[in-house]
């Protein structure tokens, strides 16, 4: 679950190009000219923005090339601001600080793969389509958008994979026709998703007749939690610095330690990106985030304190 | 044009005995010699300065492993065995079986066994003594401690453990060339492999073992049924005689800097970086191969795709251009960034176990022990990759 390192490295953006309507790509450097961290597909970055927020981008490019990590943006005129700054202020030759490379979102080896894109959530998929390749693995690639000028990749993936590949844009054939390419489960096939949340919600609706664990996806924006398992304080004892501290409903697990003297890099926090990990020592987390699957969640072994809680009235944690 | 760097010869025989028992000479001789030495007995080139091994141990995209980490090269010879999905695998291949294990034994999931194994060491440590203040600490304590621990931490049954040290022995030889250390264990291949294939099987591992677990990512999807066996092989060829003699080295550094001992003794928490020190200082895995994978140029010396490439770790680790006084044993040096676990895509996925190993048995040990010193000069056990030990007679001081 966890993958490459917290550190922050210094990139340099090396090129900037437009490569659909409202989505530019950049590669990014090592100032020094030094190998980057290496990567699976699936893995993403985290950008540093101005104020210290981050935001977390798939890796696009090839991993064959330790010199460059390559990313692709979408302006999101509602977002909060991430999305803009990359497309209005960086150029090439300014230098971003960089998070990762981490994989919440790796590739299992399968016989067959389907892999659904929604728009900018190509990204992953992309180097993911060439481990298919080489893998020798069966693959269709199901690509929908909002419009072709507004599908980023489509003409390359279309050019090198011909009818593997299927394009999908909404305003020529309408949503993607899940029930027809979900309705009956060939063997020994994954099916790898990313997108916005309503087409990952479609995908898992779709899948809900499929075997366990074929269905994967990514997300950059959080589930949707249900309530929280207990409504009143609890105790999280931080066993290294020997502290105990009392989590009231209204801050999280991660301001709480932060505020007893506990050192925790974070990022996201939103259960996302898992930079904030912890292992716990003892207790039941209230697991709250994006990223741990069902075999995680029920080991007791970590949490992500951004958002994750307690089932009971104490926790420890390794910190 | 650049200036095309002459590249030194080395004619020695560098699985020799000789410099299987005492590799330090050798290793002088081809830091000194060049950046890459061309090993004209077995047509390879060398690399033995801490710069350009790390720099190939990180570089899988032009060293490949797959081709095999030892002297035969798996693009013409058959491998002895089905090659290992960790080991002898690159990207993408090596991707998900590396991913699967190095969750299984990564430091949150190996958090449940440390109190087990510390009170595991406490029990020997007394049993030891309790029985002599002379005693062999490789075969009572090194070798003893990781088989009564490890075996277990992997779910394997209780019969036959006795054949997990013998096929470490044989696969780790098996990465040099065909010479007597291989043709002595030739007629062992055939049980030892089988022994050892079915210990990998589901149902011959414990429930909530890391074989297991291996098995329950297959049942997940994450590995194929097909890669789990070969996954719980990578730990029974890697996490025994590697630990085993690991510990070894530990030992020996103890028994031969007694103020170093004093100083684990004020400060056990420094039992961790004692294990590392100790792994840079001797090596315990002396030597890995890699494969060119495109005509590459290191350190202006082309080397011809195809062409197999000897990164002497232990040379490394003792370069002077890298490391203060290489050749000490010293608890305030920091050993981080030394490649006696390899360094990138293929670094020891077992080293958080190897380290809670060495913590528990150092910390017990540094708890009875106020003095540990040599009897007799240790014997090596001679092995084509592994820098090991026969036997370390040693006596030793109870406190309390």
């Amino acid at each position: 679950m966890t993958g490459g390192d917290n550190v922050v490295v210094t990139l340099e953006i090396s090129a900037k190009e437009t490569v659909a309507e409202g989505v530019v790509a950049l590669t990014l450097a090592h100032p020094a000219g030094a190998r980057l961290p290496d990567w699976t597909p699936g893995s993403h970055i985290e950008v540093v923005l101005p104020g210290g927020t981050m935001r977390h981008y798939s890796l696009c490019g090839n991993r064959w090339d330790a010199y460059t990590y390559r990313i692709a943006v979408l302006r999101e005129p509602k977002g909060r601001g991430g999305s803009a700054f990359v497309h209005d202020t960086l150029r090439p030759g300014d230098r971003i600080g960089v998070g990762g490379p981490r994989n919440h979102f790796p590739l299992a080896p399968s016989e067959r793969y389907l892999f659904i894109a929604g728009g900018v959530g190509i990204t992953p998929l992309l180097s993911m389509v060439q481990q298919a390749e080489l893998l020798g693995a069966e693959w269709q690639l199901l690509y929908g958008g909002r419009t072709r000028a507004s599908m980023a990749f489509h003409e390359e993936l279309t050019a090198a994979h011909g009818e593997r590949v299927h394009i999908a844009p909404q305003d020529e054939v309408g949503l993607l026709d899940l029930a027809s390419w979900l309705g009956t489960p060939p063997p020994d096939t994954k099916v790898y998703c990313c997108g916005p949340a309503p087409l990952l919600a479609a995908v898992e609706a779709a899948c809900a007749h499929w075997p366990p664990y074929t269905l994967r996806t990514e997300r950059f924006t959080a589930a949707e939690q249900r309530a929280p398992v207990r409504d009143l304080p609890f105790d999280v004892e931080l066993r290294r610095t020997g502290r105990t501290v009392t989590v009231t409903p209204d801050v999280s697990v991660l301001d709480a330690v932060r505020g007893a003297g506990a050192n925790v890099l974070s990022s996201c926090e939103q259960g996302t990106c898992g930079t904030c990990l912890t292992p716990v020592l003892d207790g039941r987390p209230d697991h709250r985030d994006s990223i741990l699957a069902e075999y995680e969640r029920a080991a007791n072994t970590c949490m992500f304190p951004c958002v994750s809680r307690s089932c009971d009235d104490r926790l420890v944690l390794d910190l | 044009m650049p200036e095309t760097a002459v590249l030194p010869v080395c004619d020695a025989d560098v699985f020799s005995p000789d410099v299987l028992r005492a590799p330090e000479e050798l290793h002088h001789v081809l830091r000194s010699a060049g950046p890459v030495v061309y090993l004209s007995r077995y047509d390879v080139h060398a690399l033995a300065r801490y710069q350009e091994v790390h720099a190939a141990l990180v570089d899988w995209q032009h060293f490949e492993s797959g081709a095999g980490v030892g002297l035969a090269n798996f693009r013409h010879e058959k491998p002895w065995r089905p090659p290992s999905l960790l080991l002898e695998s690159d990207p993408p291949r090596h991707d998900a079986p590396r991913r699967v294990l190095r969750e299984i034994l990564a430091p949150p999931a190996l958090r449940q066994l440390r109190e087990a194994w510390q009170q595991a060491a406490e029990e020997l440590v007394e049993h030891v003594l309790a029985d002599a203040t002379e005693f062999d600490a490789f075969t009572e304590l090194a070798r003893a401690f990781p088989l009564t621990v490890f075996p277990d931490a992997v779910g394997l049954g209780p019969d036959g453990r006795e054949n997990l040290l013998p096929y470490g022995n044989m696969a780790f030889n098996s990465f040099g060339p065909v010479n007597d250390l291989v043709k002595a264990d030739a007629h062992r291949v055939a049980e030892l492999s089988a022994w050892v294939r079915a210990q990998c099987a589901r149902e011959a591992l414990a429930e909530g073992g890391f074989g297991a677990r291996v098995w329950a990512a297959a049942d997940r999807g994450d590995l194929t049924p097909a890669q789990a066996p070969l996954v719980v092989r990578s730990l029974l060829t890697a996490g025994v005689d590697t630990t085993v003699h690991g510990l070894a080295a530990c030992l020996y550094a103890f028994a031969t800097h007694p103020e170093q001992w004093q100083r684990l003794r004020e400060r056990p928490e420094l039992a961790r970086v004692a294990f590392d020190e100790a792994v840079r200082w001797q090596s315990p895995v002396q030597t890995f191969f890699r494969t060119a994978t495109t005509d590459v140029t290191i350190a202006g010396t082309v080397v011809l795709q195809g062409t197999k490439i000897l990164m002497f770790l232990g040379a490394a680790n003792r370069d002077p251009e890298r490391w203060d006084d290489p050749d000490r044993f010293d608890l305030t040096r920091d050993p981080s960034g030394h490649v006696g676990f390899g360094m990138g895509i293929h670094q020891c996925v077992g080293q958080h176990v190897a380290r809670l190993e060495a913590e528990a048995l150092l910390t017990a040990l540094a708890r009875r022990v106020e003095h540990i010193e040599l009897t007799a000069n240790p014997r090596r056990h001679l092995n084509n990759t592994l820098r090991s030990w026969a036997s370390l007679p040693v006596r030793v001081h109870p406190g309390r």
